[in-house]
């Protein structure tokens, strides 16, 4: 019998000292940041890393997405779903390359992925090498931080900063680069998460002068208006928002970014901000006398013509980005902080308020926007189908309880406008970079990310065939992704535009489309059409009750509109209902 | 003041950042980004070991100052920017004029030149001499205007080097920043 300190474990924890490649250590570190799912691509520069993720199969799961763009955009939605870091990784060059997008779309969107890239070995750097792309170069302006790694001693402390980086503060992308004689190099391997950086700020001290005045301008305020983006949700500040929000009786809008971080049918939800957004929200920009944007960044399809914008009003700004105070919109009591933290700071000094007569504003511009806009969306009796009256029946089908993944354009300003929700992370749309071919694999990434629950990718048949090969994950991987495929044979958003702006010169607009019920099949993916009103209810109930992926194709009004709008330039308050 | 109105100023945009392959690439992108020019750059060691300093001049409003260093600092190498205008900082730029020897032998008018303007030549070979001249732009400017009938070989000029007027010192500013990032 042996005594337990002579007893060696079979595979030795992760915090001891062991001889192993560079590419083992890629693998381990991912375990020991507790990742165990990742999305990629194979290839030359990456080889070895793979070789490891075949040893490590059951602790590291990989997706097999068809385009390395897809891998990005799953690790986006994996992250948006989840709330932990997304991982992707691909091989050099043109892998590299076609990874952009996603980090892009991941940077302007503050989403917290981590892409790891094969390179060529170090002695070729620079050498115009095959498949050699200066992945540090062109992905520097597009990440929060990037790191080339050389040598194989280095990838423990890179990995372990890398998550670090990408998940704290206002989180974002990061890109590893790791060259193949790193791969291949041996090290001494040991793991400790990074806990701080120097210098780097990611939790700054809330300045408690700034949250009196915010407080003195709220209690004093007659008419307040809260603003409420993702940082809320990237700061799992959803229950202290309502408390605040109903403590104080404030009405509150969203941006895309924070739909889902306050439930739609919250008495004090008033909708979506900006240009495709509610009207009440829009207009009540102009007559509010403090707005309090939380946790958002004024992007410009926010403020319209940001000369216009709220300047009547004390603006406060609770944000944990200093890059972003006064960067559009100037504040008058700016609080740079984490949105939970300074909402909590703030609260016990608010006092209980209602707005009655000026929440009554909001409700009298929504019936406005009903008679004018909503009524004839969703309740249609045009014989045409419309996007809005889909959205309209998948809400009362999921209960409002799907996870909504959004491409980009008129069915994404649809769905934002018209789905309820009932839960935070529930909306997944590209909202900063407006990347079309964003949904598809986002939607296989979120599901991924939460496996129970629903996941309907709502999308238009443009941005469908950016990225319609990740349908090959969803054969390989069986990932149980609902697609509501709202079909207009238009590039919609694009043909709206020119209708209202360029003399209805259709420039490159109308889509001749492939048979989608064939690529589905192709796919083995369940699938049926419906173009007629007396149809989409059963369809869609099928579509939701399925058991697997289904491909619900809805064919809708060629030429309709999304409405309100404000005109590219006008000031919010211009906001055209027809 | 709108800040579209704003004059543009010349700026010097101080960066400190830790010493490592990429940061160049990162401060610069803050400029390109936004199509704005460098007018000069400089980079040198700082009085604390490890860190970099980064001296930068631009033409822009204060508006668009506050961002870039906003932009600039908040990356992860970055330790701190600020922005000075021209009366916040002691500033120089230094200058080298190679010409023919003879054109600078005793008695000479374009020795009498560098004289009157303070220069000196730091290096006489037998074909050629170096003039060089310490100080701001418009002086080094106006002895290359006055060399330049003699036949000026070869003209350098380096970037801004600054130091501020403030008392606070760096190893103050990274203090704060120690405490800051350990919360």
């Amino acid at each position: 019998m042996s005594t337990p300190t002579q007893t060696e474990p079979s595979h030795p924890p992760q915090q001891t000292n062991s001889r192993i490649t560079g590419a083992e250590a890629v693998v381990r570190s991912l375990i020991a940041e507790d990742v165990d799912l990742l999305f990629g691509y194979p290839g030359g520069a990456i080889m070895p890393v793979y070789d490891e993720l075949y040893k490590y199969q059951e602790q590291l799961h990989h997706v097999l997405v068809r385009h390395e763009q897809g891998a990005t955009h799953a690790a986006q939605g994996f992250a948006r779903a989840s709330g932990r870091v997304g991982v992707c990784i691909a091989t050099s060059g043109p892998a590299a390359t076609n990874l952009l997008t996603g980090i892009a779309d991941a940077m302007i969107d503050s989403t917290p992925i981590v892409c790891i890239t094969g390179q060529v070995p170090k002695h070729l750097l620079g050498t115009d090498a095959f498949q050699e792309t200066d992945v540090m170069g062109i992905t520097i302006p597009v990440t929060k931080w990037s790191y080339q790694v050389t040598e194989a001693e280095e990838i423990p402390e890179v990995f372990a900063k890398a998550f670090y980086v990408a998940a704290s503060g206002r989180p974002g992308p990061v890109v590893i680069d790791i060259t193949k004689n790193a791969q291949f190099g041996e090290l001494d391997f040991s793991y400790e998460k990074c806990t701080v950086v120097n210098s780097y700020v990611p939790r700054p001290s809330i300045d408690a002068e700034a949250i009196q005045q915010a407080a003195d301008l709220i209690n004093q305020a007659e008419r307040p208006f809260i603003l409420f983006g993702q940082g809320i949700i990237l700061s799992e500040a959803e229950a202290i928002f309502q408390q605040l929000v109903e403590k104080t009786g404030i009405p509150s809008a969203w941006t895309i970014m924070g739909l889902s971080a306050l439930d739609t049918d919250h008495p004090l939800n008033v909708g979506m901000l900006g240009m495709h957004g509610n009207y009440g929200p829009n207009i009540m920009t102009s007559q509010c006398d403090v707005m309090i944007a939380i946790g958002m960044r004024f992007d410009d399809r926010v403020t319209g013509n940001v000369g216009k914008f709220a300047n009547q009003a004390k603006v406060i700004h609770i944000e944990i980005d200093k890059a972003e105070i006064d960067k559009n919109v100037k504040t008058d009591v700016a609080i740079h902080g984490d949105a939970g933290e300074a909402m909590t700071a703030l609260l016990p000094l608010l006092e209980n308020k209602q707005h009655d007569q000026w929440l009554a504003q909001f409700k009298a511009a929504d019936e406005k926007e009903f008679e004018k806009v909503i009524k004839d969306e969703t309740e249609p009796t045009s014989e045409e189908l419309t996007m809005g009256e889909a959205i309209k029946k998948l809400n009362h089908l999921t209960n409002g309880e799907a996870i909504i993944v959004t491409d980009v354009g008129q069915h994404q300003m649809i769905a934002c406008r018209y789905a309820e929700f009932k839960q935070s992370k529930s909306n997944i749309t590209s909202g900063g970079l407006g990347t079309m071919g964003f949904c598809l694999p986002a939607a296989i990434g979120a599901k991924l990310g939460a496996p129970q629950r629903q996941v309907v990718a709502v999308v238009g048949d443009g941005g469908f065939q950016m990225t319609v090969e990740e349908l090959g994950v969803i054969l390989q991987t069986e990932v149980d992704v609902k697609i509501l495929l709202l079909n207009n044979e238009f590039l919609g958003m694009v043909r709206q535009w020119q209708q209202l702006f360029f003399d209805r010169r259709y420039s490159a607009t109308e889509m001749i489309n492939p048979d989608f019920q064939l690529i589905a099949q192709a796919y083995g993916i369940a699938s049926e059409r419906v173009a007629e009103r007396n149809g989409l209810d059963a369809a869609m109930q099928r579509m939701v009750e399925h058991d697997g992926a289904y491909l619900l194709e809805v064919m809708v009004g060629k030429e309709n509109n999304v409405f309100p709008m404000v005109p590219a330039g006008a000031a919010v308050s211009d906001i055209r209902l027809e | 003041m709108n800040a579209s109105e704003q004059p543009t100023e010349t700026f010097s945009i101080v960066v400190y950042s830790e010493n490592k392959a990429g940061v160049l690439h990162r401060v610069t992108t803050s400029f390109t980004r936004r199509k704005i020019n460098i007018e000069s750059l400089t980079v040198s060691e700082s009085e604390i070991a490890g860190i970099h300093r980064y001296t930068i001049v631009v033409e822009l409003t204060e508006d668009m100052a506050n961002k870039v260093v906003a932009a600039i600092e908040k990356q992860i190498d970055v330790q701190k920017a600020f922005w000075y205008r021209e009366s916040e900082i002691i500033y120089r730029e230094i200058a080298m004029y190679k010409m023919r020897a003879e054109l600078l032998s005793e008695g000479s008018p374009a020795l009498d030149i560098v004289d009157q303007n303070n220069a000196r030549i730091v290096s006489a070979e037998k074909e050629f001499a170096i003039v060089q001249k310490t100080g701001r732009r418009e002086a080094t400017q106006k002895l290359f205007e006055e060399l330049k009938p003699f036949g000026i070989l070869e003209f350098v000029r380096s970037g801004r080097i600054a130091i501020s007027k403030r008392m606070k010192e760096l190893k103050d500013y990274l203090a704060e920043l120690d405490v800051a990032s350990a919360r």
